[in-house]
């Protein structure tokens, strides 16, 4: 996934429609925007990003876990089997962008990339919402799709890269 | 000046405003764990060299902490756990590279054998309380005939329950406190401590509390190295590693890690232990309590401390 | 101390046992476990869509409804087709489902009635509530005439009511969003170009290559297509300027941010107008073809240069003159935004003539990437008798402003006052989809009005704050539950969208239409409500438009081609403006004829005294004002206000983030509830800033209720304009209290 920072708002639009689509419960989210400010008036800098899981490729919640309710796809995405998930709690300790949370049903929970719309050959709630169609989604290994163009084109960046987690999601700056 | 906030609300439970997923539960399991494998330890080394008879409360009565122990951290476990009913899944498979699936398998090897060791003392430690069935009485023979291959079955496996503890924490890179490899030598000597500790606490004989009051002040020793050398490997860190660093030493948690563990629960039983193998008369269990509490105090500071370090806002 | 009839009713313990609300704790989390099991099993669900346009805000953006299997709604999502949306829902459309889901809401009728001396609301049956209504209604017209009910409304239900209204004789109907939002942009661009700029702006946003925005927040304010366009035109580099004193979220995406000093906006423009002017930078074929006045307008602003705006503003004259030519080298695909809310100091007419003045120069009105010529198609109205003529009706109370051209809700408020000279004696209220607590300031003067009314009605979906003044209550079904008009919005080519409804009425409320037809039968207007449900009459109007509910169904928008001519001026063909001279006036003859300026000048407003600062106001794009505030799943996002207070300010005060204060402000007005400061360096130091819709003091909202000040509460100084009536409300002044101001008195 690929975020362009220039153009989001920070509407939280996203976080909204996740809710709508995924049914996540009222007082938990799947996404989340963060506002960073930097300067002093009248020079100031603002940038609005929208977080969420970053499917990492490197993802130490995968390798954590002692059920292997967490799982890592072909295609990247990192998914929980509920009926797996014993709720012990050590993917949410192991993630340094705290993406996961405990669903009050007692399992972890968290984006999906929505892989329920992929598989129709829809885009992610998220991505088709967003007012200021600032996100786009599509296969990072296929050089002609228009995420890596962009990320051929446009500076970009992760979070946390540090981390050594590679995460998957990018930001355009 | 620099401002980070989160726009849409988030405030997801235990989560915001810094994680708070794993309480006392598992500080108590951690602290149990470590234990039990320090007794098992000993339990198990002192029966293959053959010192068992000199040495009764190491093999006999302080191991019966070992499944009590066990137990209680094992429903800790379980108490901790949110989606209870599948904890099962656990035993389904086994993950290499998850330090808490080697840790699930080793308890459910482990427990049922500490069980067994127990009982195969059974006629020495309750000789009032006879056994009701035959076959209880042939299975306990079997047991003391069989208690050399336990004991050796035991040290790897008591090593790595308490060597995988700190493993567990040093696994998640996104916790700084924890994410440094020190973490799993130093829980497996603490939990060698609070074993020794312990047998001194049940020790009958003077000669088994001054052997294990050596055991023990050389572990306290060997601790404290590792415990600076952590502090010194975070101090020369990343960014996030200092501020991990300064949650211990300048922060809200220096009372309890300098104040509890270090001088209460390692300085001062050592030093306790040296003026009575020197010569001097000193209540034995005093320093042994010490080093206990030390002992649960820092894996409640580490818990609760790992928590708050993180690597983002 | 008498006892006021229009007490606020603040008791929530209202025995609504009888209609209780059936919601379970899972609904409170919006989810249910059953469906959380098919989403971990990825099973495809059997999803119904109906088509609707939304009604959380005014930009009315046509949406798709997916019902499940059990009648649940599940998700809203935009019509791709619809140009107000273009498939992409904001936030408060998104977040729809929460209105339908609220348990808070409005379950039956209530009527004000009195307990062991306390007033109250009991629950009432349709039938007591509507009787009431009509014998209420039919009284009063016989003792003062139908025109002294006022319908003060807004959006979906107030259409349905004022064609009530209008049947009953009655046509003193006005709504805030004229005087207290954009009207005074409308009476600007009427005079200059002899149009209102309406209802999306027809700005060509996605094309221009320059767009300016005065005090514009667009991305903090959800105009769903401006906002898309906006990133449009971001990709394609345009350059964005921002007039703000706030750093706000289109100032950080802005090449050029002039931090402007409050209240100066006009100095900056008559000194880009002198610029653009004495450097030759205009549209010179533009102007000699299309515009009148612009001798007189040079000779006007010749000596508002930059440096002596420069001494107003704060803006360096370097700034002002490097904008003016970047505006100027982007003509005429430039857009100066003539705002929406621009009810701020008192002269926002002549601020918005400015705005459209300075279009006519860089020849942007009519022309791609700045303004196109907007059509809609005409909806046929459904037959019904004539109406009777009023004797008298909002012209008549709006008579002091020439210039206005809908009704004057703050006019409408001072009629209700008893007084020796009043012509226009206004004796009750209807109040439909607004709350007019928070978008009417001056509360005192409102209260004062509401209090000597004789009977006062609101229908409204949730128990707002407005309704605790009511003696009759009306539960309206939310938007997601009833037709309504069909809906016919002006842009780049007509189109109309539908609005079925997704589910049946929640516990006993009602559609708006229903509501109207059923006060209309028993005041003896059958004849206006040839209908027994709405259904026909959308069904006919459509039949009419050559389409039918049938197809609707299935497309939710239909679009049709332009009629009107062009989208912009042909270089080769005359254009007639409607305006008197045919042309854009520059120069307005019309104002010079009424007593006012003619050409716009700046007028030096008031500052905030020593230890006060200016209280500013704006929006956040998950709430639409105060109707979201209780919204389940848009509270989740933002629960409260805060105060963004300078960091100097915060030193010298000693306050931190997320500290709780009380605001108090020139007229010794203090604010109910606290509200938790941001200490931020995106406000200047002479301001503090806060989203408006909060503070609600209607215990019913159980998520609104309490959280964050109501910015309404502290405006208590209004400056009239005197050209349309507006109420400008940015002229307060607050100063900030660390300890709480009530600890000793009963609120």
């Amino acid at each position: 996934m690929v975020i362009d920072t220039l153009k989001c708002v920070g509407c939280s639009d996203c976080v909204v429609a996740c809710q709508t689509e995924n049914n996540v419960p009222i007082g938990y989210c799947r996404d989340w925007i963060t506002e960073t400010v930097n300067g002093a008036y009248p020079s100031i800098e603002l940038e609005l990003k929208s977080e969420r899981c970053n499917h990492c490729d490197n993802a130490p919640c995968v390798r954590c876990c002692p059920t292997g309710a967490s799982h890592q796809l072909d295609n990247g995405i990192v998914l929980v089997t509920a009926d797996e998930c014993i709720g012990c709690g050590a993917c949410i300790e192991s993630c340094p962008y705290d993406a996961r949370y405990q669903h009050p049903d007692g399992y972890v929970d968290k984006c999906t990339f929505c892989h329920h719309r992929l598989e129709k050959g829809q885009l992610p709630a998220c991505v088709s919402v967003c007012p200021t169609k600032c996100m786009y989604f599509g296969d990072l290994d296929d050089p002609n799709s228009e995420v890596s163009q962009l990320l051929k084109n446009r500076k970009h960046k992760t979070l946390a890269p540090e981390a050594g987690t590679k995460p998957q999601v990018y930001y355009l700056i | 000046m620099q401002e980070e906030l989160f726009t849409s609300g988030r405030n997801i439970p235990n989560i915001d405003p810094s994680l708070q997923i794993w309480h006392w539960p598992i500080s108590v399991y951690l602290f149990l764990g470590g234990l039990a494998a320090g007794l098992l330890f000993f339990a198990a080394l002192i029966t293959v060299l053959k010192k068992d008879k000199e040495y009764p409360a190491a093999v006999k009565f302080a191991s019966i902490v070992s499944p009590i122990a066990l137990t209680l951290g094992l429903l800790a476990l379980f108490y901790d756990l949110t989606h209870k009913l599948y904890f099962w899944r656990l035993y389904t498979t086994i993950r290499i590279e998850s330090p808490m699936s080697w840790g699930a398998w080793v308890l459910l090897i482990i427990t049922p054998i500490s069980f067994l060791w127990v009982f195969s003392y059974y006629t020495e430690l309750f000789p009032k309380w006879k056994l009701k069935f035959n076959f209880l009485n042939t299975f306990e023979k079997f047991l003391q005939e069989n208690r050399m291959n336990m004991a050796i079955a035991l040290i790897p496996l008591s090593i790595i329950l308490g060597i995988y503890t700190g493993i567990l924490l040093s696994a998640f890179n996104a916790r700084p406190l924890w994410n440094n490899a020190i973490l799993g030598p130093l829980f497996l000597t603490s939990g060698l401590s609070t074993g020794a500790a312990t047998i001194i606490l049940l020790a009958k004989n003077a000669k088994e509390r001054h052997l294990f009051s050596k055991i023990d002040l050389a572990l306290i020793v060997i601790e404290l190295g590792l415990i600076i050398h952590m502090l010194m490997g975070m101090y020369a860190g990343s960014e996030v590693q200092l501020e991990a660093m300064q949650l211990l030493v300048g922060g809200e948690f220096t009372l309890m890690f300098f104040g509890f563990v270090i001088i209460l629960g390692l300085i001062v039983p050592a030093i306790l232990e040296l003026t009575e193998l020197i010569g001097y008369k000193v209540p034995v269990a005093v320093p042994a309590i010490l080093i206990l509490i030390g002992g649960l105090v820092f894996r409640f500071v580490m818990v609760e401390a790992g928590q708050i370090t993180r690597y983002l806002y | 101390m008498t006892t006021s009839r229009r007490k606020f009713i603040k008791i929530s313990a209202l025995g609504l046992g009888g209609v209780a609300a059936t919601t379970s704790a899972l609904n409170m989390f919006g989810a249910n476990s059953y469906l959380d099991e098919l989403v971990k099993q990825n099973v495809t669900k059997k999803f119904k869509r109906t088509p609707t346009y939304c009604e959380v805000c005014f930009w009315k953006c046509a949406a798709w409804t997916y019902t499940d299997e059990e009648g649940n709604i599940q998700k809203i999502i935009g019509n791709e087709n619809d140009p107000h949306c273009y498939g992409r829902l904001c936030p408060r459309g998104t977040g729809g489902v929460g209105m339908y889901n609220d348990e808070d809401r409005l379950k039956t009728p209530l009527i004000r009635t009195t307990i062991n001396g306390e007033e109250t609301f009991r629950e009432a049956s349709w039938e007591e509530a509507l009787d009431l209504i009509a014998s209420k209604f039919s009284n009063i017209k016989e003792k003062y005439g139908p025109e002294a009910i006022a319908l003060l409304k807004h959006g979906s239900p107030g259409k349905h009511l004022e064609h009530l209204f209008k049947a009953f004789g009655s046509d003193t109907i006005a709504e805030p969003a004229y005087a207290q939002c954009r009207g005074a942009r409308e009476a600007g661009f009427a005079l200059t170009y002899g149009s209102w700029v309406g209802s999306p702006e027809p700005t060509d946003i996605r094309d221009t290559k320059c767009l300016v925005l005065i005090g514009s927040h667009i991305g903090e304010n959800m105009h769903n297509s401006q906002v898309q366009e906006m990133s449009d035109a971001i990709d394609n580099g345009a350059t964005i300027i921002t007039v703000d004193p706030r750093f706000s979220t289109a100032a950080s995406k802005s090449k050029h941010w002039l931090a402007i000093k409050p209240a100066t906006d006009i100095a900056l423009m008559l000194a880009w107008m002198n610029v653009i002017i004495e450097e030759g930078l205009y549209d010179k074929e533009y102007v000699e073809k299309y515009t009148t006045g612009f001798n007189q307008l040079k000779d006007h602003v010749s000596t508002f240069t930059p440096e002596w705006a420069y001494g107003i503003t704060t803006i360096k004259p370097e700034e002002i003159r490097k904008t003016a030519r970047a505006m100027a080298s982007a003509s005429p695909s430039v857009i100066i935004h003539p705002g929406r809310h621009v009810s701020w100091y008192g002269d926002d007419t002549q601020r918005a003539r400015s705005v459209a003045i300075l279009n006519a120069l860089l020849g942007s009105w009519g022309r791609r990437g700045g303004f196109y010529f907007k059509e809609s198609i005409k909806v046929p109205k459904y037959p019904s008798p004539k109406y009777p003529h009023p004797k008298w009706d909002w012209k008549n109370i709006g008579e002091k402003y020439p210039v206005a051209q809908m009704g004057i809700t703050s006019e409408v408020i001072k009629c209700s006052i008893p007084s020796e000279d009043n012509k226009y004696p206004v004796k009750a209220w209807m109040v439909a989809g607004t709350n007019i607590t928070k978008s009417i300031p001056e509360k005192e003067l409102l209260e004062k009005a509401m209090d000597e009314l004789e009977f006062m009605v609101v229908m409204d979906t949730m128990p707002m704050d407005v309704t605790g003044y009511a003696d009759v209550v009306l539960p309206e079904c939310t938007y997601l539950e009833r037709y309504d008009d069909i809906r016919s919005a002006t842009n780049r080519e007509p189109s109309i969208a539908v609005r079925v409804p997704a589910v049946k009425p929640k516990y006993d409320s009602k559609p708006g239409w229903w509501v109207a037809k059923q006060i209309g039968e028993r005041l003896g207007l059958g004849d206006y409500f040839n209908y027994d449900d709405y259904e026909e009459v959308i069904e006919w109007q459509l039949q009419q438009m050559g389409t039918s509910l049938d197809e609707m169904n299935k497309i939710g928008v239909k679009n049709f081609s332009r009629t009107s001519g062009p989208l912009y001026l042909n270089e080769n063909d005359a254009y007639h403006f409607p305006t008197a001279s045919g042309k854009i006036e520059l120069y307005s003859q019309e104002l010079k004829n009424l007593g006012f300026d003619p050409l716009p000048n700046y007028i030096k407003h008031p500052e905030p005294p020593q230890g006060f600062y200016r209280l500013n106001y704006g929006r956040a794009p998950m709430h639409t004002f105060s109707r979201t505030a209780n919204n389940p799943n848009l509270n989740d996002l933002k629960s409260e206000n805060n105060l963004w207070v300078n960091p100097k300010v915060a030193r010298i005060l000693g306050l931190k983030t997320g500290q709780e204060v009380w605001l108090k402000n020139q007229d010794e007005i203090t604010s109910n509830f606290p509200i938790k400061v941001r200490v931020t360096e995106r406000v200047r130091w002479d301001s503090v800033y806060m989203v408006h819709g909060f503070g609600h003091t209607n215990k019913k909202l159980s998520r609104a209720f309490g959280k964050g000040i109501n910015d309404t509460q502290l405006i208590s100084k209004v400056a009239i304009d005197p050209i349309m009536g507006g109420t400008g409300m940015r002229g307060n002044f607050v100063s900030i209290l660390t300890e709480n101001p009530h600890k000793n008195t009963e609120l």
